[in-house]
Formats: structure tokens, C-alpha cells, sequence
């Protein structure tokens, strides 16, 4: 889809070839970083790290909703900001739901946990999100700097989070009635997934000290798990290339094309009157809610491609600010913006039977209290650091 | 006499008990687990978040579908198991509250648990989904608490009377 729309953007002059290929350099290492973190997080599930979550969330819970509850921040957070929101969409929902069930307590406070999570825990570093992937590029700050600029606002957020599901799941937390299995058998620790991230961590930390791309860390940490994986025939070189999503990174490229476009023909001006100047914390909390608003409406993606031409020059503080929003802001509307929303109606996607008014209520709860704990954070980390 | 027996997680084992304790010997007794759509349209709608990833096969909601209907059939099986008596088991899925109310047509008795704020007597003791069942049950209902009932102190005092 989005394909075909950058080669028609280009073709009618919407984009001139330069600024295309510019745009297509620019998003080159991004998206290459962006599959190294997609190969990690499929191998980490190929070694057992999912089913292994499972099992301690189990034990350590046994059979109490709201032990569960902080077991789920704790992993979902974790595992979000180290192997990106995918991970815990894809892999780990399916593993919360299954131990909850398993477990006698009732799933959907933490399924909710890990769709909420999966966006409000993506703040911390840079291969959290996309999103950040794209803002640590156009930002100039270094993988350390963001990691200790994000880290206040990340806890913060999660801790409003928090505050509000133990509220408004209350009742779904009292519950309990163990369905009389035991917990299943403990699966064995995944110690070369969990060594491969941690040294894949410090090797971001200590590459951003010498100044190299933290990229080749990540590429490196990949092919370790996939490597292996290669190896020990866990594994062809065909999964390798699937598990990076190919088809995904070419929409990235070509949505980044077709962002540009539109932004070249007017956006810019448009929008450049209603963000605001400034790193005063009302300035960051005017961009914040802007940023939120907008993925909302077009998801956060396009959104944050937009923003950050206009929030670059006002420095890193206003490229955080955006990023706060559009990470947290998606826990809004249900499927994360009104576009897809639309667009799942339009092509009949939407057999899928939720309770939008208490999925909004939660949003409405969620999200304005973990945004503004989140950009008064951020504030205070600008001032000390 | 058929009893339908609606089962959720966490509260079941009061309802279970109260048909050992309520019910005739010769009752035709059915344990129902109804599965809403709603936990996994959390997950559809968080994978349909993550713009531009395609592979419908990725998407979790599928995924906690399947695991939905394991998990029903072993709280069913617990249950049958805590009865001690021969029984029937019926799983369904769609509407949790509209379920129950067809599940119970034609029957002589439908018996459930409270699901609201039991930390005091009172209308929030039910939530949506119980309220539904017992505004609109087309027979009987026993109404149950989980856990032993709070104190009748926790009624608030009536208001005060003005001549």
C-alpha cells in the first residue's frame, strides 16, 4: 500500500527524486537497526524467553490477580524497552493471557496491561519503538543521553499506569479461585537469550562512548541469537529473513516517502503555527499533547515522521516531548489511531467484538494522567542532566 | 429440572457449592462458561496499532482465541470435578450476558455469583453483566456471594427523615 503511494508520489513531482533518495538515506540505518531488533526479539522466543516469562510470572503470582498484575508491568515494561513493543504485542500477550488462565485469574487486566505497556513502556530507549528509532536519528543525542533523559519519564509513566489499572480493574482483581493445577513445569532458564540482550545492552552503552553507530550492536547481538539458532537447526536462513519483516521495512522507507511528500506541499507551514516554541514545561506539554493528538488521528507513526522536522530545531528536549506523546498517546483509541479504525471498517475487519466505551474509559484515565506525570518528568531530567 | 450453572473465573466455586448445598438430587445439572469476544479484540486491536506489519498469522488475538477455549473447558472441568455428581458441561461464546440469559431458557433454575464491589452490601455488589443476567433471566435465579457476605453494617443509614 504504502509502496505503490511513495513510486505515485514521486512520479507526479509530489517529491522530487533527490529528496526522496535523501529521505530514503536518512531512514536507511533506522530501518536497518529496526530489523536487528525484530531478529533479536524472534530469537529470544525461538530460545524459550516467552514460555520462561510465563512460568515465573506463575510462580511468583500464584494465583493472586494483583501479584500477577505487578509481575506483568514488570516483565511487559522490561520487555518492551529492550526488545521493542512488537515483542510484547506479539509474543508475550499470548503468554500473559495463557498464565492468567492457567493461573484461575481473570485475563483482561492483564491482557489490557500489555497492549497499554506495550506503548507506555516504550519511552526508555531507543530500539523501544520505532518511533524513538526515527527521533534518535533526527536528534543528535547519544544512546546514554536518551536512556538517562527517558529514564524518569518511563518510570513515571508506568507508575500512573499502575495507579490507575488497580483502580479501575478493582473488581476483575479481586477474584480468585485457583482452578486446582499446579503452575506446569518450570522450563529451563533461557541463559544465552538473556546473556545475548544484556550484553547487547551494555554494548549501546559502551559504542556510544566511542561514538559508533549503536546499530552495529544490535546487528551483532542478532546474529549471536540467530546465528545460533542457524546452528543448531532451530532454525533456516529463510526464518532469519522473515523474522526482520522485510515487507515491513520496505513500508517504512516508502511511508517515510510519502510523509515527506505531503510535509513538502504544505504541512509544514500549516503545522509550523501550532507547535509551540520552547523547552518551558508548558511548551513541552503543548508539543506533548499535540504529538498525542495527531497519533491519534493518523497513527503514530506518521505522526512522529511529521513532527520531527518541526520539533528538531527547537532542540532535544521538544523531539523527547513528541516522542512522549506519540508513545503514550495510541492508548487512546482502540487500534491505536481513528485512521486504522476507519480503515478497518472500510475493508470489514471489524468482526471483533470490544467494549469500546470501556476501552476509552480506561484511555481517557491512562492517558492524560501517565502523559502529564511523563512530560513534568522529562522537564525535571532537562534541568538536572 | 434443569440448572444452569454460570461459571467465571474466580468466582465459580461459590456457585458450584451452592448447588450442592440448594439444589434437588434428581436436577439435571448444567455448568456453563460463557467466553466473551472482548479480551482478545484488546489484543486484535493493539497488533492492528502496529502500522505496517501485515502477517495476519502474527496477530496475538488469534492466539489468545484458541487459548481461550483450553482454558474454559479446564475451569469446566474443575468445576465438574468440585460437584462430585454426574452433570453437563456447556461452553459458549459471543455476548457473556445475552448468552446466559438464552442459556437459561426453559430452565427451573440459574445460579450465579455476584461480580461487583463485595466489600459491602448493596446494588454495586453486581456488575453489568451479572445485572443483565438477573434483570432479564427467564426463570428463577439464586444469587450468590463468592465470599462469605459483608456485615449488614455496611448498608449506609437511611436519610434522614423530614416531616
Amino acid at each position: 500500500m504504502a509502496v505503490p503511494a511513495a513510486a505515485l508520489a514521486v512520479a507526479t513531482g509530489a517529491i522530487s527524486l533527490d529528496h526522496a533518495r535523501a529521505e530514503a538515506e536518512r531512514l536507511g540505518p533506522v530501518v536497518g537497526f529496526l530489523a536487528a531488533v525484530l531478529v533479536l526479539a524472534h530469537f529470544c522466543d525461538v530460545e524459550g524467553l516467552f514460555q520462561a516469562c510465563g512460568a515465573w510470572m506463575a510462580r511468583w503470582a500464584a494465583g493472586r490477580p494483583v501479584r500477577l498484575l505487578t509481575a506483568v508491568f514488570a516483565l511487559a515494561s522490561a520487555i518492551t524497552a529492550v526488545l521493542s513493543l512488537d515483542a510484547t504485542i506479539v509474543l508475550l500477550t499470548p503468554v500473559v493471557f495463557a498464565t492468567a488462565a492457567r493461573t484461575g485469574v481473570r485475563p483482561k487486566p492483564h491482557v489490557y496491561a500489555c497492549t497499554h505497556l506495550s506503548n507506555t513502556a516504550s519511552l526508555l530507549l531507543p530500539v523501544s519503538n520505532l518511533t524513538n528509532l526515527l527521533a534518535f536519528a533526527a536528534s543528535g543525542l547519544s544512546f546514554t543521553r536518551f536512556a538517562a533523559l527517558m529514564a524518569l519519564p518511563w518510570l513515571a509513566a508506568i507508575g500512573a499506569e499502575y495507579l490507575v489499572f488497580r483502580r479501575f480493574f478493582a473488581r476483575d482483581l479481586t477474584a480468585a479461585a485457583p482452578v486446582g493445577r499446579d503452575t506446569g513445569e518450570v522450563p529451563a532458564l533461557p541463559l544465552f537469550a538473556l546473556v545475548t540482550v544484556g550484553c547487547t545492552l551494555a554494548g549501546f552503552v559502551v559504542a556510544s562512548a566511542f561514538g559508533v553507530e549503536p546499530a552495529w550492536v544490535a546487528a551483532a547481538g542478532a546474529l549471536v541469537l540467530a546465528g545460533r539458532a542457524l546452528v543448531r537447526r532451530q532454525a533456516g536462513p529463510l526464518d532469519v529473513v522473515r523474522s526482520a519483516a522485510p515487507a515491513f521495512l520496505a513500508f517504512v522507507l516508502a511511508l517515510g516517502v510519502v510523509v515527506r511528500a505531503v510535509v513538502d506541499n504544505g504541512l509544514a507551514e500549516a503545522l509550523g503555527h501550532v507547535v509551540p516554541d520552547g523547552t518551558g514545561l508548558p511548551a513541552l506539554l503543548g508539543i506533548a499533547a499535540l504529538a498525542a493528538l495527531l497519533a491519534n488521528l493518523i497513527n503514530n507513526l506518521p505522526a512522529v515522521l511529521v513532527l520531527l522536522p518541526l520539533a528538531v530545531p527547537a532542540g532535544p528536549g521538544a523531539v523527547l516531548a513528541v516522542l512522549l506523546g506519540v508513545n503514550i498517546g495510541p492508548n487512546l483509541t482502540y487500534a491505536g489511531s481513528l485512521a486504522t479504525l476507519l480503515w478497518r471498517r472500510i475493508v470489514h475487519q471489524h468482526e471483533h467484538d470490544v467494549d469500546l466505551g470501556e476501552f476509552t474509559r480506561l484511555g481517557l484515565l491512562a492517558v492524560p494522567s501517565s502523559l502529564a506525570v511523563a512530560v513534568v518528568a522529562l522537564w525535571g531530567s532537562l534541568q538536572i542532566l | 429440572m434443569r440448572v444452569i450453572v454460570w461459571l467465571v473465573e474466580g468466582t465459580w466455586p461459590a456457585c458450584v457449592d451452592a448447588v450442592r448445598a440448594h439444589a434437588p438430587d434428581d436436577a439435571e445439572v448444567v455448568l456453563l462458561h460463557v467466553s466473551g469476544p472482548d479480551v482478545p479484540a484488546v489484543a486484535h486491536g493493539a497488533f492492528a496499532g502496529l502500522l505496517g506489519r501485515g502477517h495476519r498469522e502474527a496477530d496475538p488475538g488469534d492466539r489468545l482465541e484458541a487459548l481461550g477455549g483450553t482454558s474454559a473447558a479446564s475451569l469446566l472441568a474443575a468445576a465438574a470435578e468440585r460437584l462430585g455428581r454426574p452433570c453437563a458441561r456447556e461452553e459458549r461464546s459471543g455476548r457473556v450476558e445475552r448468552e446466559v440469559v438464552a442459556a437459561a431458557e426453559g430452565a427451573g433454575l440459574l445460579v450465579l455469583a455476584r461480580d461487583g464491589d463485595r466489600s459491602r452490601l448493596g446494588p454495586r455488589s453486581l456488575g453489568p453483566a451479572v445485572r443483565f443476567a438477573v434483570d432479564h433471566a427467564p426463570c428463577p435465579v439464586l444469587l450468590v456471594w463468592p465470599e462469605p457476605a459483608p456485615d449488614l453494617r455496611t448498608i449506609p443509614p437511611p436519610p434522614p427523615h423530614h416531616p
